[in-house]
């Protein structure tokens, strides 16, 4: 079972995994815009950020270069503070304006 | 081996589909984190062990916990959202469709890629990227550390509550118009 994890590299061709990674990448960046809840906003962000971190590794394995794994790790905990703060920017907003819609946060608009 | 990736991929994209499509915020957080584990599938499947195993421990372990929490606390978990305009969400499916077409459209007829260095099975294990992280990278892993302190401040910042100031008769900042009225 090893051998054949460690030949997958080398069977799944790169193009299906640049293909994959487009398609979660655009299904989150439709999501962005299509939904107004800012939870499901903050999950679509998550979802754009491993579509990103999966081609990466994909990447990685192709080039047998771990440097791009070490990169998927620090986006890793990138995005895992900025859930936090998002978390709690979201947590403020339900507490000022007792609604989680982004429709809602438009005072900086010009 | 083929026929698993594309098991895996057939289930990433439907789970992330629901994530956007589901009405509920509960239903987007359950798929999202399913979404994750076949990502972490296919990690596996590259053979990066370290990263899935980080994948599913920080993602799937804390991320969407957190996500969790915070539907449950702010009470969420019901399916009374106001939709976008119908114009909006044409608009929104359209604009990621065309993405996809463009990018992918841009990889069918880009420049080959070939790999530059001799094939290595074993560059995803522990062993490997624990190497690299603390030889060349050491430095931002220690300035990441940095980031998560002033995360956490920011976090402790943003989320507490509006206390009224210690001295209330010096200013009235924090205190409730009736509350100054009764005062006076």
């Amino acid at each position: 079972m090893e051998e054949g994890i460690i030949t997958a590299i080398r069977i799944v061709p790169l193009e299906h995994y640049i293909l994959l990674s487009f398609l979660l990448f655009s299904i989150g960046a439709a999501g962005v815009v299509f939904r107004r809840n800012t939870i499901i906003i903050l999950m679509c962000l998550e979802l754009m950020f491993n579509s990103v971190n999966l081609l990466l590794t994909a990447f990685s394995a192709h080039h047998s270069d771990p440097r791009a794994q070490v990169f998927v790790f620090f986006i890793m905990l990138v995005a895992a503070a900025e859930v936090t703060v998002g978390l709690s920017i979201l947590v403020m907003m339900k507490r000022n304006v007792d609604s989680v819609d982004v429709n809602q946060l438009n005072r900086l608009k010009g | 081996m083929l026929a698993l990736f594309y098991i895996l991929a057939a289930l990433s994209v439907v789970s992330a589909l629901i994530v956007v499509s589901a009405r509920n915020p509960i239903n987007s957080v359950i798929a999202l984190v399913v979404c994750f584990l076949s990502i972490a599938g296919h990690y596996i499947l590259l053979n990066a062990q370290f990263l899935a195993m980080v994948h599913v421990i920080v993602y799937t372990g804390a991320i969407m916990v957190l996500f969790l929490f915070v539907i449950m606390l702010l009470n969420l978990n019901t399916a009374t959202e106001p939709m976008k305009s119908l114009g909006m969400r044409v608009a929104a499916v359209t604009g990621g469709g065309l993405l996809f077409i463009t990018l992918a459209a841009a990889i069918r007829h880009g420049v080959t890629i070939s790999a530059t260095n001799d094939f290595d099975p074993g560059v995803g294990l522990v062993k490997t990227v624990g190497h690299v992280l603390f030889t060349e990278f050491l430095l931002p892993f220690e300035v990441s550390s940095v980031l998560f302190l002033s995360a956490i401040v920011g976090v402790v910042m943003l989320a507490k509550k509006e206390t009224p100031s210690p001295h209330p008769l010096s200013d009235g900042e924090g205190l409730t118009p009736a509350e100054l009225e009764r005062r006076r």
